[in-house]
C-alpha cells in the first residue's frame, strides 16, 4: 500500500505481449462444456478419471456385481483365485472378490465424505482468518497451527478407540484433524486476493463482508479448492484404510482397510494367500493414483502456459532448450 | 449545471496523517506515510497529486475512499466531518457520493465475472433502479457513455477479452454508475498505452463538464497533470510542499523538489540538449523520519533551519502556496488558499 | 580495467570498419506456436544498428519489440519460434549459431538490460558475488582479479564500492538497476540492448540513470537498443527510432525528425499523445481504439482501422517501408507513389 509504484507499469507491455483468446467459443455446447471436453482431451485426466468413475460405478453397482453379502461364508478358507471364486476366499472362507467390491462402498463414502467436509471447513476457517486478519486472523490461526502439529495418527487411533465405531465416527475423527491443511490453504490465498484492486473495488462500491467474501473472492478460488478436496479425499482413503487395519473402526463394516486387517490377522501373508492382500491394496493404491493424476491434469488444463511447454518440447525432442528455435518456413 | 462563477467545496481534508507500524513484533517503528496533508476539492474540479514513489499520493486516495482510517486529521464532505460521524467505517451514502478507480486495469476487476455484472452490484447495493429491464438499459446507457460500443455486447464479456484501455473505461463507468461527486481517480492512465491515454483522459474531463464530478487525479506524469488538472499539488515523502493552479506551477516552480522534479520529466518539446540535472540522493526512508523539512538532505538551497523545522504554508500568490523555508518567514496561520 | 587473458570472441573485429552496421536485423519473423495456431509477433523486420548509436525501439503493446529484442539474443521461451530473417552481427548470422558459440555472443557482444532489475537480480547473493559470477564464467580470472574488475564497474555506474557485499534488497530501486548495468558492462560489449531499463523507477532515479548510460556510452562508445514505450524518453534518449506497429516496423528516422515532422498516421498519433508541460494548453486527441489482436490482425495495412487517413487500398494491400525523406522512411500507401526502390518486401495479403 505504500508503494507508490506496487505494479510495474511495464507488465502491461509483457502481459499484452502475447495474445489473449478474444473470441468467444463457438458453440454454446463447446461454452458450457469447455471443461469436459478439456478433460477428454488430456490424457491424465482421462485415464484418471476413467479410473474413479469406474471404482464409483463399482460401488453403487455393488449389490449387482457381487451378490451375495460379503460376509458369508461361501467354501473352504484360503482358496487361491478360480473360475468360481475370482479373487479366492479369505481365511474365514469369505469370497475375496465380493469384499473388494463392497469395501469400495465404505471406503469411497467415507473418503468422499471426509473430503468434502473438511473442504467446508477449511473455506470456512481459513477464508475468514484470511480476509478480517487482525484478532480473528491471530486467534483462528492459533487454533489451526495447534491442529496441524498434533501428532495425526495417535490422536486418530485415541479418538477412534474411545468413539462408538462407525462410518460417521470416522468421518468425524478424519475431519478434526484433516481440516487444518486445507484451512491454512485457503488463508493464504484469501490473503493474496484480498489486496487486489477488485476487493478495493467492491469495498468501495458498497458491497459487504460476506457477498465479497463468497462472491467476489471464493470464485478465484475454485481451481485451488478443488485440487485440494482431491488431495483431502486421498488423505482421507487413505486414513481409514490406515485406521480400519489397526483394528480401529467397526470392523464388521467392510471396508478396503478392513479387509487388510482380516487378512493380517488369519495370517494370508504367512501362508502365502496373496489374493487376501493385493485387491484391497491395489484398489487403494488405484484410487490414489487416479485422483492424483486429475490433479495434475488439472493444473496442465488450467495453465496454458505449462501446456505451450509440453507441445513444444515434444516437437523439439532433440534441439537444446538453451536457445529459441529457429525454424524458416517456406513462406 | 453547475455554479460555475463560486462553486462550492464538496470535499476538504485537515492535517490528514497516517502511520503505519512496522518492524519486530511489539512494531515499535512507525512508517510516517502521511503528514499533515491539507487540500479542498471544488464542484467540478479537478485536483491534481503529483508526486514519486513513498510520496503518499495513493495513500491520501485511500484515506478519502475510506479504504483505511487516518491516524489523525479531519475529512469534510459538505461540510459535515465524516470521520466524527461514521467512526466505524463509511456509511453507504457515503460510498454513494465517493467513488475510485485504481491504476491496475488487470487486477481491478474480478477475472470471474462479467462487466454486466460489474456494473450491475453497484446499481442493485445503491437502489439505484428497480426492475431488471431498467437495470439492463442504465448499464448499457453507462458503456455507451464511456464509449464501449456495442454496449450490450460489451456487458457479456469478461475481463480478459478486453484491453487495458476498455477495462479502465468499465473502472469509469462503474464508478458512473451511483452517481458520485467525487471521484479518486489513482493513477488511472500510467499503465495504459501512450496513444490511448489521452482518450481516457478526455473522457474524465467530459464526464466533469456533464456531470460536476469533482475529481482527486493522482499521478506521477505532471504532464498530464497540467492536461486535465484545474488545480496541482506537489508532493514528497509524505508532505504536500506546494500547490497551485496548473499552469502556473509548471511555469512558476517554487518549491526546489518542484524545480528539480520538472528538470527530470522527459519533455521532447524542447527540442535540443536536454537539460543536464543536478540531483543528488534519493528519496528518503519513511520510517521514523527526523524533523524539518523531508527534502532537506537533497536541496541546493538548504539552511539550517531545514532540517531542524517543518516549514509551514507560504502564500505566494491568491491561489499558489508553497511550505519552504526560502520563502518569508513562517506563516504559521496560513490554511493553503482553497 | 584488468585484462582479460582469453581470446576475445571472434565475432568482435578490432578495427572497426566505420560505415559497416554493427548490428543487422533482416525481414525477421518470430512467431508464437499457440494452441489456437500460430500468431505472428514479429513480421519482417528490418533495422541496422551503427557503431556508438542509440536506436530506439518504440511501440505499444502487442508490436513485438520485446520479442525483437529476445529474439536478437535468441532468449524467447517457447512456445515462440524464431521463423525467419538475419541476425548480422560483425559478418555472423546469431540465427545461425549453435549453442557453444550463442554464449560466446551473449554478454561479450551484446548484453542485455532487463526490465525491473528485481527480476534479475539474485536475491540471495551479494551484488559482487553477481558480477564476479558472470566474469569468471566467462573469463578464466581469479576471483580476486574479477572483485577488482566488479569494483571498477561499480564505480562507472557510481555505486559506491562498499556495496560489492550488500544484498540487492539492502540497495534501493535505482541502485539495483545500476548494478544490473554494471553486470550488462561486465564484458564490455559492443552492443547494449535495454528492454525497458527506467520504466519501475521514478522520474528522478530515471533521468540520473539515463544521465550516467548516456556518459558511459560516450565513454566507452557500445551501441544501445533502446526500448521503451514511454515515448518522450525514447525522443529524448534515442539518435535513432523505430516505430512499431502490430509487429512490423511502420517508420523509422532520426529522433527529433521523428518527433517534428513523422510520416506515419500512427507516428503522428503518437507524437500528438504528449501533454505539454509549457506554452498553451490544447486538447489532443491520441488514436481511436485499441492495439489489434495479433492473432488476427488486420487486413492489409495493420493500422488502417484506426486511421483517420485511410482510403482504397489501405485494407487490401500490405505496406512497404520506403524512404519518403532522407534517412527517413514509413509504411503507408500515402506514399506509395514516391518512386524509390522499396527497401523490404513484405507478402501480399
Amino acid at each position: 500500500m505504500l508503494q507508490e509504484h506496487a505494479n510495474d507499469p511495464a507488465a502491461l507491455v509483457l502481459s499484452e505481449e502475447t495474445p489473449k483468446p478474444t473470441s468467444k467459443p463457438a458453440s454454446a455446447f463447446a461454452a458450457r462444456f469447455g471443461w469436459l471436453i478439456a478433460i477428454l482431451r488430456n490424457p491424465k485426466a482421462l485415464i484418471g478419471s476413467l479410473i474413479v468413475v469406474l471404482f464409483v460405478l463399482m460401488a453403487a453397482f455393488a449389490p449387482v456385481i457381487a451378490k451375495h453379502d460379503p460376509n458369508k461364508f461361501v467354501g473352504r478358507p484360503h482358496q487361491p483365485p478360480s473360475a468360481k471364486y475370482w479373487f479366492g476366499t479369505t481365511g474365514q472362507g469369505k469370497d475375496v472378490f465380493a469384499q473388494t467390491v463392497w469395501g469400495a462402498r465404505t471406503s469411497l463414502m467415507v473418503g468422499f465424505g471426509t473430503g468434502l467436509l473438511v473442504t467446508v471447513i477449511g473455506i470456512a476457517m481459513g477464508m475468514t482468518a484470511g480476509y478480517f486478519g487482525g484478532l480473528v486472523d491471530d486467534i483462528l490461526s492459533l487454533i489451526t497451527n495447534v491442529v496441524l502439529i498434533i501428532p495425526g495418527t495417535p490422536l486418530l487411533a485415541i479418538m477412534a478407540a474411545f468413539l462408538s465405531p462407525g462410518k460417521l465416527t470416522i468421518i468425524l475423527v478424519l475431519s478434526v484433524i484433516g481440516w487444518a491443511w486445507p484451512a491454512r490453504v485457503m488463508r493464504s490465498q484469501t490473503l493474496t486476493l484480498r489486496t487486489k484492486d477488485f476487493v478495493a473495488s467492491s469495498i468501495v462500491s458498497g458491497e459487504g463482508h460476506f457477498n465479497i467474501i463468497f462472491r467476489e473472492i471464493l470464485p478465484n478460488m475454485t481451481s485451488m479448492i478443488v485440487s485440494g478436496m482431491f488431495g483431502s479425499i486421498i488423505y482421507a482413503i487413505g486414513a481409514e484404510t490406515g485406521l480400519s487395519f489397526l483394528g480401529l473402526t467397526n470392523i464388521s463394516d467392510v471396508t478396503w482397510g478392513s479387509n487388510l486387517y482380516w487378512a493380517q490377522n488369519n495370517a494370508g501373508l504367512l501362508v502365502g494367500a496373496w489374493w487376501t492382500i493385493v485387491p484391497s491394496g491395489i484398489c487403494v493404491a488405484l484410487i490414489a493414483f487416479a485422483l492424483a493424476m486429475i490433479n495434475y491434469a488439472m493444473d496442465e488444463i488450467t495453465n496454458p502456459r505449462l501446456r505451450a511447454e509440453k507441445e513444444l518440447s515434444n516437437v523439439f525432442k532433440q534441439r537444446s532448450t538453451l536457445a529459441t528455435p529457429v525454424i524458416r518456413s517456406a513462406k | 449545471m453547475i455554479n460555475l462563477d463560486n462553486p462550492a467545496v464538496v470535499m476538504e481534508v485537515r492535517n490528514l496523517s497516517k502511520r503505519f507500524p512496522v518492524g519486530g513484533v511489539l512494531g515499535k517503528q512507525q512508517v510516517h506515510a502521511l503528514n499533515d496533508v491539507s487540500f479542498t476539492i471544488k464542484e467540478g474540479e479537478v485536483v491534481a497529486l503529483v508526486g514519486e514513489s513513498g510520496s503518499g499520493k495513493s495513500t491520501t486516495a485511500r484515506l478519502i475512499a475510506r479504504l483505511m482510517e487516518p491516524t489523525s486529521g479531519q475529512i469534510f464532505f459538505k461540510g459535515q466531518d465524516i470521520l466524527k460521524a461514521e467512526p466505524r467505517g463509511a456509511s453507504l451514502s457515503y460510498r454513494n457520493k465517493v467513488q475510485m478507480i485504481f491504476q491496475d486495469p488487470f487486477s481491478s476487476l474480478n477475472p470471474v465475472h462479467t462487466i454486466g455484472h460489474h456494473i450491475a452490484r453497484p446499481l442493485l447495493l445503491h437502489h439505484k433502479v428497480k426492475w431488471r429491464k431498467d437495470r439492463e438499459a442504465r448499464i448499457n446507457e453507462l458503456l455507451a457513455k464511456v464509449g464501449l460500443n456495442p454496449p450490450a455486447e460489451v456487458a457479456r464479456k469478461f475481463p480478459y477479452q478486453l484491453s487495458g484501455g476498455q477495462r479502465q473505461r468499465i473502472a469509469i463507468a462503474r464508478a458512473l454508475a451511483v452517481d458520485p461527486e467525487i471521484i479518486l481517480a489513482d493513477e488511472p492512465i500510467s499503465m495504459l498505452d501512450v496513444s490511448i491515454r489521452i482518450g481516457v483522459l478526455n473522457l474524465m474531463a467530459q464526464l466533469k463538464k456533464d456531470y460536476g464530478i469533482g475529481y482527486l487525479y493522482i499521478t506521477h506524469d505532471i504532464a498530464s497533470a497540467r492536461y486535465i488538472g484545474d488545480k496541482t499539488m506537489v508532493m514528497y515523502a509524505g508532505h504536500t510542499v506546494e500547490g497551485a493552479e496548473s499552469s502556473e506551477l509548471m511555469e512558476h516552480p517554487a518549491h526546489p523538489y518542484t524545480q528539480l522534479l520538472l528538470s527530470a520529466v522527459p519533455n521532447p518539446h524542447t527540442l535540443q540538449q536536454p537539460t543536464r540535472m543536478e540531483a543528488r540522493g534519493e528519496i528518503p526512508s519513511l520510517i521514523d523520519m527526523p524533523p524539518g523539512c523531508p527534502f532537506a538532505a537533497r536541496c541546493p538551497h538548504v539552511k539550517p533551519i531545514c532540517r531542524e523545522v517543518m516549514p509551514s504554508v507560504t502564500n505566494l500568490s491568491s491561489d499558489h502556496w508553497v511550505r519552504c523555508h526560502l520563502f518569508g518567514s513562517d506563516n504559521s496561520a496560513a490554511q493553503p488558499a482553497a | 580495467m584488468s585484462s582479460s587473458s582469453v581470446a576475445p570472441s571472434p565475432l568482435r573485429s578490432s578495427a572497426r570498419p566505420s560505415n559497416e552496421p554493427l548490428l543487422s536485423v533482416q525481414d525477421l519473423c518470430v512467431e508464437y506456436r499457440t494452441p489456437r495456431g500460430p500468431v505472428r509477433a514479429v513480421d519482417h523486420v528490418s533495422f541496422s544498428i551503427a557503431h556508438g548509436e542509440v536506436f530506439g525501439l518504440a511501440g505499444e503493446s502487442g508490436s513485438g519489440k520485446s520479442t525483437i529484442a529476445h529474439a536478437i539474443m535468441r532468449i524467447l521461451h517457447p512456445p515462440a519460434v524464431i521463423t525467419g530473417g538475419h541476425v548480422n552481427f560483425s559478418g555472423a548470422d546469431v540465427l545461425d549459431m549453435e549453442d557453444e558459440e550463442l554464449s560466446r555472443f551473449r554478454w561479450h557482444d551484446v548484453s542485455m538490460v532487463f526490465q525491473s532489475a528485481m527480476n534479475a537480480l539474485n536475491p540471495v547473493m551479494t551484488i559482487g558475488d553477481q558480477i564476479c559470477d558472470v566474469i569468471q564464467r566467462h573469463l578464466k580470472l581469479s576471483k580476486s582479479e574479477a572483485m577488482d574488475r566488479a569494483a571498477h564497474l561499480l564505480d562507472l555506474v557510481g555505486i559506491e564500492r562498499s556495496r560489492l557485499k550488500s544484498f540487492p534488497h539492502q540497495l534501493s530501486g535505482g541502485m539495483r538497476q545500476r548494478a544490473v548495468i554494471a553486470i550488462a558492462l561486465s564484458l564490455n560489449p559492443p552492443l547494449m540492448i535495454m528492454d525497458e531499463p527506467t520504466t519501475a523507477l521514478d522520474v528522478v532515479v530515471q533521468k540520473e540513470i539515463l544521465q550516467q548510460i548516456s556518459d558511459l556510452k560516450n565513454k566507452m562508445g557500445f551501441s544501445i537498443l533502446f526500448i521503451t514505450h514511454d515515448m518522450s524518453l525514447m525522443v529524448e534518449f534515442s539518435d535513432r527510432i523505430g516505430i512499431m506497429y502490430a509487429g512490423e516496423i511502420v517508420e523509422t528516422a532520426a529522433s527529433h525528425e521523428v518527433f517534428n515532422n513523422p510520416q506515419h498516421p500512427y507516428t503522428r498519433g503518437l507524437m500528438s499523445s504528449f501533454p505539454s508541460l509549457i506554452g498553451p494548453k490544447v486538447k489532443l486527441t491520441g488514436i481511436p481504439g485499441s492495439p489489434p489482436d495479433m492473432g488476427n490482425p488486420p487486413s492489409g495495412c495493420r493500422f488502417h482501422p484506426r486511421c483517420d487517413k485511410v482510403f482504397g487500398v489501405c485494407p487490401q494491400q500490405r505496406t512497404v517501408l520506403r524512404e519518403v525523406a532522407p534517412s527517413h522512411r514509413a509504411a503507408c500507401h500515402l506514399y506509395d507513389t514516391i518512386g524509390l526502390t522499396p527497401r523490404t518486401e513484405r507478402g501480399t495479403v
